[in-house]
């Protein structure tokens, strides 16, 4: 079905066929997505636009997860020890090198995926289960040094310093409708980044150590080298979210999360978003974080009207929410959101000749 | 050593813990040749495929490719210029027919990770010339319908073209193929005899041909290697192998 195309639609060449953006309606989608986040902070109020700049930089986290779990096959549960990497690295570079928040960001970047190379090396020579646990190592290393190390500068036990907003022009970051577009642009680079990586070299080596490591290598890809650079993509992007989080939070450290529980929602915003799409990322993330949003309103409400409980109203229905979530995606739709919009949009093309 | 030899297999045994895979097997393969590997279920061809391939290391014995490379335990035999089919069809199930042939292109390609990521220029550019190299591929085995199919999809005898495309696409001079016929009916085996014999005569690529169907391989190909129970127990032409007696005793035995 996926090579369905509208009578009439042939391409003249093939870096014709190989664009992204091929039918009217694309440009019109895109166009109006795009017109839609940017303009959100003149309709939306403070509210949606602090979700939206969440969602943001989360999905960036996830792109980056999604490149190596998702196309490279190879599960990590430390992606946000690597965000907590990235938020120091930007906030100490400005605060103590006295870089703008613009130059550090890609620096924090380079300093994530570097710890990122370390860890891969040590864990990615372990396959599947082991590797999982392998990198459980990155996420109980990497907070606890930000605790128990360079205490001056990384807060030591308080785990938390803060960190200063970004400063262009005359421009006050401290507004989340101004920093959003720090965010969304960011958003922007890497989403361009997943659509090339996914359709070049580069992504067809990654999906063929998922589909059958054998058969790549015997083709010459070498899985190792290919193993740790999806590695260093997915820390660098990590690196970059958590530099985004940490100046739009202003404070970076263990207090503000970056633990294994995070590392994991990461993971099952990707299987419910769908692995190695690059929909996926948005989907789930904006999903859960709604999810989210939605139990926590929920748990007030009826905390407010059963007040003796309020204390186990208000945290628990997150987890169950995100449990069964996870669950029923897992049984039903294994391949995530994107898969069901790919499946709505397969049959809008055969229409009317669909059922 | 005959100069004509592409390949040269001395004295290869393999076992695995007690039991004896492959014991002493000698043959050659000649440049430009389509030398077949028969023998019984459990005889040992795809073990020899295995050893050819450098995934399976064997105890004894040496694996010469054109004169000069050793292939034994090689890990680099994609650049050598050695591609394989698999017995049970090893293709990207995820990716596109299409997709799955370019990831064979991976070795011909220039482009860096950085370069991939921003995909101006001259990544570009290498796309599609290596696009059209592969289009032509898909045109010789007749897939264009299936090009943007995932292969997970495809019914069976679509899926094995689609994996003799991808081994093509990495311009081998040495194509193993593990049984490229097993399970498909008569009309498909043809198209794939043919595919075979063109890749043979038009491409000039040397083949090493594991197969079960003996009528076919006595039509198509130049010399039979025949194995049993990891031994050689017959090396020649068709018509040789076709009388010789070792050779109907052990498909005979089989058969009872
Ligand atoms: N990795 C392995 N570990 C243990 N035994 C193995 C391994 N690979 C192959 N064998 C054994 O080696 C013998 C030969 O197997 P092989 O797959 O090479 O046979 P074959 O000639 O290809 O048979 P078929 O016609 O069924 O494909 C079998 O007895 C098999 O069980
Ligand atoms: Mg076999």
């Amino acid at each position: 079905m996926a090579m369905l195309r509208p009578a009439g639609d042939f391409d003249r060449s093939y870096e014709q066929d190989m664009a992204l953006l091929r039918q009217p309606w694309h440009y019109w989608l895109l166009g109006i997505g795009l017109l839609a986040a940017f303009t959100l902070p003149l309709w939306g109020d403070a509210y949606l636009v602090a979700t939206a700049n969440q969602i943001a930089y989360t999905v960036i986290a996830v792109q980056g997860l999604n490149i190596l779990t998702g196309y490279t096959g190879q599960i990590s549960l430390s992606q946000a020890a690597f965000m907590l990497v990235g938020g120091y690295a930007s906030a100490l570079l400005v605060i103590h090198a006295g870089l703008s928040f613009f130059i550090a960001l890609p620096l924090a970047a380079l300093a994530a995926g570097a710890i990122g190379l370390i860890f891969g090396l040590a864990s990615l020579r372990v396959k599947g289960f082991y590797l999982a646990f392998a990198t459980l190592a990155a996420q109980f290393i990497i907070p606890w040094l930000s605790r128990h190390t360079f205490k001056e500068y990384l807060g030591g036990t308080n785990g938390a310093i803060e960190v200063p907003l970004p400063q262009l022009g005359g421009v006050n970051f401290g507004e989340v409708s101004n920093y959003f577009y720090i965010s969304l642009f960011v958003l922007l680079i890497t989403t361009i980044l997943m659509f090339n990586i996914s359709r070049t070299r580069l992504g067809r080596a990654f999906v063929s150590v998922r589909d059958n490591d054998l058969a790549a290598e015997l083709l010459g890809v070498n899985l190792f080298t290919y193993k740790l650079r999806a590695f260093f993509i997915a820390a660098m992007l990590a690196g970059v979210a958590g530099a985004i989080k940490a100046h739009s939070q202003r404070g970076v450290g263990t207090e503000f999360g970056y633990s294994l529980n995070e590392s994991i929602i990461f993971l099952g915003m990707l299987v419910i978003g769908g692995l190695g799409t690059n929909l996926g990322p948005f989907l789930g993330v904006a999903f859960i974080i709604l999810m989210e949003d939605f139990s926590d309103l929920l748990g007030g409400v009826l905390a407010a009207a059963f007040p003796e409980l309020a204390d186990q109203l208000l945290t628990s229905f997150r987890p169950i929410f995100f449990g069964v979530a996870l669950m029923l995606f897992l049984i039903y739709e294994p391949r995530g959101l994107a898969h069901r919009w790919q499946l709505v949009r397969a049959g809008w093309r055969l229409r009317p000749f669909a059922r | 050593m005959n100069p004509k030899d592409i390949l040269k297999v001395e004295g290869v045994s393999l076992s695995f813990g007690g039991t004896t895979v492959l014991d002493r097997v000698d043959f050659d393969v000649q440049t430009g040749e389509i030398r077949a590997i028969i023998g019984p279920n459990g005889a040992g061809k795809t073990s020899m495929l295995n050893c050819i391939s450098g995934f399976y290391r064997p105890q004894q014995g040496r694996l010469l490719f054109e004169g000069e490379h050793d292939l034994t335990g090689a890990k680099r035999v994609a650049q050598l210029g050695i591609a394989r089919t698999f017995q049970n069809i090893g293709l990207y199930t995820y990716l596109s027919a299409l997709d799955n042939l370019m990831a064979a292109r991976h070795i011909h390609m220039r482009q860096n990770m950085v370069a991939s990521a921003l995909y101006w220029g001259f990544a570009r550019k290498e796309e599609a010339r290596h696009r059209a190299v592969v289009e032509e591929l898909i045109d010789f085995l007749e897939i264009q319908h299936i090009r943007k199919m995932m292969v997970g999809a495809l019914p069976y005898g679509l899926r094995k073209r689609v994996e003799l495309g991808r081994a093509l696409a990495l311009e081998p001079k040495l194509l193993l193929l593990d049984e490229p016929m097993a399970g498909m009916n008569t009309e498909e085996k043809e198209d794939m005899a043919r595919f075979i014999l063109d890749i043979h005569i038009r491409r000039g690529v040397t083949i090493i041909l594991v197969e079960h169907d003996m009528t076919l391989v006595m039509d198509i190909a130049d010399r039979i290697v025949v194995l049993d129970f990891g031994t050689k127990i017959a090396d020649g032409r068709p018509e040789e192998i076709g009388r010789d007696p070792e050779v109907i005793r052990a498909y005979l035995g089989q058969a009872s």
